[in-house]
């Protein structure tokens, strides 16, 4: 029970002079849960790359497999019914696919650290938050009990929580829901990971308190110069913070984009879709867009571009060739950086 | 935590006195004529029943006569046995311990394996030990205890000469059977709960969390897990002595045990109603208190109990 | 006393109190509600069609016992007692020399009736206790709960022994008749059932779609009949269907101490109780009513569980 793991073998600088590479890089990755329904293909070739200092926002409706990428790279999954069939996962030179269950371990939390959506529920009930921040140090570091509950204070007001020496042994029920998320955050920070993985860290929460951890979230990445995955599906967050966006759908990134001009020119009819279906203060009075039809069933993904039943633009080639992640240029062909759309039509999306 | 301990405490006072009552108005008045009852089809001598009417204050009210009963037993006087002649507290303290020995064996049988069963079946569902458990339960929970008392005598006793027979003259050996089927029954429920909590807890998210922070499994499932797991567990405990009791009655019978059951059942052979009474109120009394400390331990394992 | 502690019954239904099968009044939705869903799932688990047969069969047995055997069950010649099992009597003899085979097949009714009454009356306490409380509040549930913890103080055995010792013959011996069994049973048996319908009800009211009628000006009743009840019925029906398992193993327990049901009626309890006295000189009658009476608690157990399961949406 007290396995104390000694630094892991990965090298740990994290102000890039020594380990030039994406921090983490995700190669073609391909998940599916086999159910008794039938082989739900969650995830069917996704790449991203995150570098130190660098937030990756990943945005997608729920099911389009943006949290199931995050478990994989995590190695969290529920096997079975969840497998990854192909891809790999890079953290630091080091394919985690390929580690052994125990070096894959001692890397979340110490290296790879992530943030839950609904803190109620992601953190135990019936321990106190102090002793579960502690695990963390007593975990990984071997740390006693005490000095454990040391780091636990700390750790809590860095996160902004009040009276924290006082409120180190109070259980996760005792707090409010924004302090709750704190807690989940502090947690996350507690081995001054290199990359946070954030699964929609602000959905449960109230708008101003949104706000509020998110600026803490953006403020401690900075400091410690972590790279941050930012998994949402609410565009406004993500336009603050955010450095890249990858849109995912049905297990597919559909666009990459810097986080500016993906709001500037989408290149591809579904981001168009989601950007003109946020409500805007200057078209008050006319009616509100919103893309038709519902997210495809994962166990039947509709044949070529799995948009096509939903989509505007859809032709012939939509239902028949699946629409592969291609490089988006300028008219004349200049290049975009970082720009990518997985859609036949890309240049009438953004150019027409 | 000590206003739970208060509060759970006052809760059970009118309780305790709602249950008594109960049992005192069932055991004296649906009896017929206890002073009859004792001499059987003879007349009763006159003064005698003067005496005893006396005595028992049975020409009280019966609100009077359950104060006069109540007041006793709260300084611990449960009555006197008229078949025997002797206090039931008396009789009590002899056949406590040997039921407290049966009860014991039977608590740590049902516990330990049951936990143990129930969480490794709950850990790997589908497996071959899960559906052994599964089965194996549903079994045992299905044969009436006093069955399995009998094929375990006949058995394990008699033919294969494992345990003793009956009797308490082998020392703690004696007892180890008694306890194995009393504590069978609770055993099969404490591991199908235990599975079913287990396996929904695997399934939480902050089991979920426990991973991601990079716990070796051992930890995830020895603290996260199983101290969640526990706590239905625990709280099927507190129910489950009540249940202990009225086995006691049957085991006890089977395996000759001088303890409480044993004594309550020939109280009720020979129509010794006080002793009746006496011997229920007892097992109630310790049924109750062992549910308020079940409760309270409820409380530690669970905080979200403790605060509301 | 506590309101945690959880009986048997509720033990083994755990979980079931925080399902709630969702209002299916919108008709057009293509999407299969969670119970058609669950009765699709519960009709393909071997469990419960093992379960169900032999209900089924059991039920059978209980109402038409001369289809089965044309022995008289009480016709006995001491010449065969303890006669093993043979072509003519497959069951053998027992002390008394009666066919072991015919007392089994005519023991059946008594034990299914006792279970099933049974349990139908402490539904009917339990259930209408667990509702008002649950759905009332206030000093309603106060009173109610105060009951229920009460009865709950009684160890049901214990409670049983105490009232039907009281049930005499004229000759002064115990002899409780059938109904007198089950109202005993019943009144000492309610309590986990008004616990968790009381728990499913509370929950259900809270439910959006409840606060949802009441503001459309849903009447009282309507919202207790129309949406409360059948949303929280389920795990009442769960209970209800282990418990029935359980009543026929106490029913046996009973008239195995000597209290409940006598000779000369037959009940499965009864015929154990008469042969484990003599266990030494042969085991036939012991086991076969033994055996029956396992088979039929099992099969009602097995079904409670494989419903439960089945409307369990956390385990799927």
């Amino acid at each position: 029970m007290t396995t104390i793991d000694k630094t892991a073998s990965v090298p740990a600088p994290r102000d890039g002079a020594t380990f030039d590479g994406p921090l983490l890089d995700v190669r073609d990755l391909h998940v599916e849960f086999r159910t008794r329904e039938g082989v739900a293909k969650a995830v069917n070739g996704v790449s991203y790359s995150v570098k130190a200092g660098e937030t990756l926002a990943v945005l997608g409706e729920s099911g389009s497999g943006k949290s199931v990428t995050a478990q994989a790279i995590m190695g969290i999954l529920d096997t079975p019914p969840g497998f990854v069939t192909k891809g790999e996962i890079v953290f630091r030179g080091q394919d985690m696919l390929k580690m052994s269950d125990e070096e894959h371990r001692k890397v979340r939390g110490s290296k790879i650290a992530m943030i839950f959506q609904d803190a109620l529920s992601s953190l135990n009930p019936v321990l106190s938050v102090g002793y579960q921040l502690g695990e963390m140090f007593r975990v990984h570091q071997g740390l006693s009990k005490k000095e454990a509950k040391v780091k636990a204070i700390e750790l809590m007001d860095r996160v902004k929580i009040p009276a924290a020496a006082a409120r180190v042994n109070d259980y996760p029920h005792q707090f409010s829901g924004g302090m709750r998320q704190r807690i989940m955050i502090a947690m996350a920070l507690a081995l001054e990971p290199d990359l946070i993985i954030a699964d929609e860290p602000t959905t449960a929460l109230d708008v101003t308190v949104q706000a509020q951890v998110m600026d803490l979230l953006a403020e401690l990445q900075r400091e410690y110069n972590m790279g941050l995955i930012l998994i949402t599906h609410d565009l406004g967050v993500v336009a603050d913070v955010a450095d890249k966006i990858a849109v995912m759908y049905a297990g597919r990134i559909v666009e990459q984009a810097p986080v500016h001009e993906l709001y500037k020119r989408p290149a591809h009819p579904y981001t168009k879709g989601l950007l003109e279906s946020i409500p805007r203060l200057d078209q008050k009075g006319q009616e509100l867009y919103a893309i038709k039809g519902l997210p495809p069933n994962l166990l039947k993904i509709p044949s070529g571009c799995a948009f096509n039943p939903r989509c505007p633009k859809a032709d012939d080639v939509c239902r028949t060739d699946i629409p592969v992640l291609v490089p988006v240029t300028e008219q004349d062909g200049t290049d975009l950086p970082g720009r990518g759309s997985a859609c036949h039509f890309w240049k009438e999306t953004i150019h027409g | 935590m000590g206003r739970f301990v208060i509060r759970r405490i006052l809760q059970m006072v009118p309780v305790f006195i709602g249950t008594t009552l109960i049992v005192y108005f069932l055991v004296t008045q649906m009896g017929g004529d206890p002073i009859q009852n004792l001499y059987g089809e003879k007349p009763v001598p006159d003064n005698i029943r003067a005496t005893l009417t006396a005595q028992y204050h049975l020409d009280d009210p019966f609100f009077v006569r359950y104060w006069y009963y109540f007041s006793g037993l709260l300084q611990g006087d449960f009555g006197e046995s008229i078949a025997q002649g002797r206090p039931i507290a008396e009789l009590l303290v002899e056949a406590w311990p040997e039921t407290l020995k049966v009860a014991g064996v039977a608590f740590v049988f049902e516990l330990v394996i049951g936990v143990v069963a129930g969480v490794l079946a709950g850990m790997r569902r589908g497996s071959f030990i899960d559906n052994l458990v599964l089965v194996s339960t549903l079994t045992v929970i299905a044969i009436p205890i006093f069955v399995l008392g009998n094929v375990g005598q006949t058995f394990l006793g008699q033919e294969w000469g494992l345990f003793p027979v009956a009797g308490t003259d082998d020392g703690f050996i004696s007892y180890l059977l008694p306890g194995m089927v009393l504590g069978s029954v609770s055993l099969a429920y404490i591991a199908r709960l235990a599975r079913a909590s287990v396996a929904e807890n695997l399934r939480a998210d902050y089991i979920r969390t426990a991973k991601a922070k990079g716990l070796p499994k051992s930890r995830v499932i020895g603290i996260h897990v199983l101290r969640n797991s526990l706590i239905p567990v625990v709280t099927y405990l507190g129910a489950d002595l009540g249940s202990l009791m009225g086995g006691a009655i049957v085991t006890e019978g089977i395996f000759n045990i001088p303890g409480v059951g044993f004594q309550l059942f020939s109280s009720l052979n020979v129509e010794d109603g006080p002793a009746v009474v006496g011997f229920v109120s007892l097992l109630v009394l310790v049924y109750l208190i062992t549910a308020l400390v079940v409760d309270m331990l409820y409380a530690v394992l669970d905080p979200r109990i403790r605060y509301e | 006393m506590s309101n945690t502690t959880k009986s048997p019954e509720e033990a083994f239904a755990e979980g079931m109190a925080g399902t709630v099968v969702p209002d299916v009044s919108s008709k057009q939705d293509k999407t299969r509600s969670l119970a058609q869903d669950a009765l699709r799932d519960l009709i393909r688990r071997p469990m419960f069609i093992v379960s169900g047969i032999l209900i089924v069969a059991i039920l059978i047995i209980a109402s038409f016992p001369t289809l089965f055997t044309s022995v008289d069950p009480l016709a006995c010649d001491l010449k065969h007692s303890m006669e093993g099992p043979s072509g003519s009597a497959w069951f053998g003899y027992n002390f008394q020399g009666c066919d072991v085979y015919s007392q089994t097949i005519y023991g059946t009714r008594n034990s299914i009736i006792v279970g099933v009454l049974t349990t139908i009356f402490s539904l009917i306490i339990g259930g209408l206790v667990g509702v008002l409380g649950g759905f009332f509040g206030k000093w309603t549930d106060a009173l109610l709960s105060f009951v229920t913890n009460v009865f709950f103080g009684l160890p049901l055995l214990l409670a049983a022994i105490v009232i039907l010792n009281n049930f005499r013959d004229e000759k002064g011996m115990r002899n409780a008749g059938v109904m007198a069994v089950v109202l005993t049973l019943s009144v000492v048996g309610w309590m986990s059932m008004a616990r968790v319908m009381r728990g499913a009800v509370m929950q259900v009211k809270q439910a959006d779609y409840v606060a949802a009628a009441r503001s459309l000006g849903a009447s009282t009743s309507r919202m207790m009949f129309r949406h409360v009840l059948p949303n929280s019925i389920t795990p009442l029906i769960v209970v209800a269907t282990i418990s029935l398992g359980a009543v026929i193993g106490a029913e046996a327990t009973l008239s195995f101490l000597g209290i409940g049901i006598r000779p000369p009626a037959i009940s499965w309890g009864v015929m154990i109780s008469e042969a484990q006295g003599r266990i030494s000189q042969g085991l036939h009658p012991l086991l076969f009513p033994s055996g029956m009476l396992t088979i039929t608690v099992l099969a009602f157990i097995m079904l409670g569980d494989a419903v439960r399961d089945a409307f369990d949406p956390k385990l799927r």
